[in-house]
């Protein structure tokens, strides 16, 4: 007969292993980094990359910062492109933990909304037929377009579910509806597109990729996906609780609609704003969370920091790889997350044997 | 807590689940409530809880209208056990009855929490499946964790609905001694469904009987559970003794609907057709 010391004990280690292995995901985030700033064409020595980052992270210390195409490949190609791949990670990972978490369904991910057909619409509007609805941005019309046609997606889901009532089914379903309503267009689009050029332009979209990477993006996307991020944290708990269904969540205090809908919001406004800049990162929102429940359970409020960090470091080692394999030429990164993910995911799957939802 | 039902109507969309129901509830009393399929038990512990809005009538806890209490003060005071329940995702059993504790944490688990979860664990002789997954447990031993996990929630009212319907002989003894019990230890009242009208007779100080979503009857099981009643409100035609238990006993007979003639006629039609 366990004592109840025992049980609290037990449940303070179940939570001391949980921290660890987040900071140990963490620890392997920080050492992809520093080999993925140091690896690509036209490669600075190891010692020249850490000289440039050092002279610019403490410019007191007076490190000579070397020379002007070394900064330069650092500075303004690699670093911006290595944050873009750990907050689109990061962002996608996170809003997948919680999409799963509201909907109360494993198989899903953000772009069960249709959100990711529907950013392809709009960014293929804009290769083929050059309309934008912001065309004042100029340099922003594929970006703009896509985000405006993915959040007009998910007011259409959430405008259908209301009609039948906000469950996971009704948001699912209307959802699947969306997306292939876009994914048709979307369809149409290329087919009757003219120019080969823009077809190549859309299909190429469609990839996913972070090769135009610049702090002008990140400084965008980062404040949204880090608010976003924070207010689904704020929702762990509710997450947890409706786990265990509607009627429970219900009777220990949780407004469980409420709770979807704002995750719902959350999570497709995030994703929105990383894919209208990268195109259709796939598998990492879906996978990430599945990997951290593996590693660490259930609970949200370790599930999504752990979800997040994981993210963060699949999408940047698949972004690595895929600037590397094909030198000087590039592969699409949304290739790469599915190549790399795959035999991980099926390793983990198959290596644990609990049975992982219900 | 004083719990006073108030002339409560629901429907679920044109079709009455509820009418007038009226009630109170004592002290550390153990109600049961009985009734056939449809006739509002579980809508009517809904109710109660606030997972259900009443179209009509009120309940009122220590005189204030539950409806007027936020869903997180009132989970403080009424603690649910549904019929069933699974979780989406796999959570230990220290975690599953941790989330009773939600209403009183914003966001990192005290020591008081961690405290009284594992109290809790250990006066419903749990504390083994701690660290066990929640869906792997057999049906007995999930039914006490959800209870736990109502428990943790240090409620002053319980609804159960149908505790023990998933349960063999021995858990359902377990169950619904542990809930007596609490009553007693804990002043804790207890509202529960029940389809096993024995079980009930035995663990109910008092008996609530449901028709098509109207009290039927209320009173002690003995003026609750007679050979008419029965009849009346299930279409059963029952034998009602003295238990050793000193409790009325059920013994179920026929159902009214199949007589004599009617199944002679159903045996020609069958007949005919081969």
């Amino acid at each position: 007969m366990s004592t109840a010391s025992e049980v609290k004990r037990l449940y303070t280690k179940a939570k001391a292993r949980k921290v660890l292995a987040i900071l140990s995901v963490f620890v392997v985030l920080l050492i992809a980094i520093v080999i993925s700033v140091s690896l690509g064409a036209g490669s600075p020595r190891f010692m020249d990359v850490m000289q440039v980052i050092f002279s610019k992270l403490f410019p007191f210390l007076e490190i000579d910062p070397g020379s002007q195409i070394t900064q330069i490949i650092i500075l303004d190609i690699r670093l911006p492109r290595i944050v873009l791949a750990i907050i689109a990670g990061a962002g996608l990972a996170a809003s997948g933990a919680s999409m799963q978490g509201v909907l109360r369904n494993p198989l899903v991910s953000p772009y069960i909304l249709g959100i990711a057909s529907a950013a392809g619409f709009g960014a293929a509007l804009a290769f083929v037929l050059g309309i934008g609805i912001f065309m004042p941005l100029e340099g922003y019309v594929v970006v703009a377009n896509a985000f405006i046609f993915s959040m007009l997606a998910m007011l259409m889901v959430y405008g259908i579910a209301r009609l039948r009532g906000i469950t996971p089914e009704s948001v699912i379903l209307a959802g699947v509806a969306v997306g292939y309503l876009f994914s048709a267009m979307l369809s149409l689009i290329q087919y009757i597109a003219p120019e080969h050029q823009a077809v190549r332009a859309i299909v190429y979209w469609l990839l996913g990729r972070l090769s135009n990477a610049e702090w002008e993006s990140v400084l965008i996307i980062l404040p949204i996906v880090l608010v976003a991020v924070v207010l689904m944290m704020r929702h762990s708990w509710d997450m947890n609780v409706m786990s265990l269904g509607d009627e429970v969540a219900m009777s220990l205090g949780v407004n469980s609609r409420r709770v979807l809908v704002i995750c719902m919001a959350l999570g497709a406004l995030a994703t929105a704003s990383i894919i209208s800049f990268t195109g259709i990162i796939g598998f990492i929102c879906l996978v990430s969370p599945h990997i951290a429940r593996m590693m660490i359970g259930s609970d949200h409020r370790f599930l999504l920091p752990c979800s997040i960090v994981l993210g963060a470091g699949l999408l940047l080692c698949s972004d690595t790889l895929a600037r590397l394999v094909l030198m000087p030429s590039e592969v699409p990164v949304g290739i790469v997350t599915s190549l790399i993910g795959v035999p991980f995911f099926l390793y983990l799957l198959l290596s644990r044997r609990r049975q992982l939802w219900h | 807590m004083k719990l006073i039902i108030n002339k409560l109507s629901f429907n679920y969309k044109s079709v009455a689940a509820l009418k007038d129901v009226e009630l109170e509830l004592g002290l550390d009393e153990v109600l049961g409530i009985v009734g056939p399929n449809g006739s509002g038990k579980s809508t009517l512990l809904k109710c109660i809880d606030r997972i259900l809005k009443p179209n009509q009538g009120a309940v009122l806890i220590d005189g204030r209208d539950a409806a007027n209490i936020g869903l997180g003060e009132l989970s403080k005071i009424i603690g649910y056990v549904p019929q069933s329940s699974t979780s989406t995702f796999p959570f230990t059993v220290f975690d599953v009855v941790l989330m009773g504790r939600r209403p009183y944490i914003r966001w990192s688990v005290s020591e008081s929490d961690k405290e009284i979860v594992a109290e809790i664990l250990k006066f419903l002789g749990i504390s083994e499946l701690a660290a066990r997954h929640f869906n792997e447990l057999s049906g007995g031993e999930q039914q006490k964790v959800i209870v736990a996990r109502a428990l943790a929630q240090q409620p002053q009212i319980l609804l159960l609905d149908e505790p023990t319907s998933n349960l063999d002989i021995k858990h359902q003894l377990e169950v619904l001694s542990i809930v007596k019990s609490l009553t007693r230890s804990r002043q804790l009242s207890v509202i529960m469904a029940m389809h096993d009208l024995n079980l009930a007779s035995r663990f109910s100080d008092r008996m609530l009987m449901l028709k098509h979503g109207c009290i039927f009857a209320v009173g002690t099981p003995e003026s609750v559970l007679t050979e008419e009643n029965i009849e009346s409100v299930y279409g059963v035609k029952s034998h009602v003794t003295n238990s050793v238990l000193d409790k009325p006993q059920v013994t179920p007979i026929a159902p009214t609907t199949i007589d004599l003639e009617n199944s002679k006629m159903m045996s020609k039609i069958t007949s005919k057709h081969k």
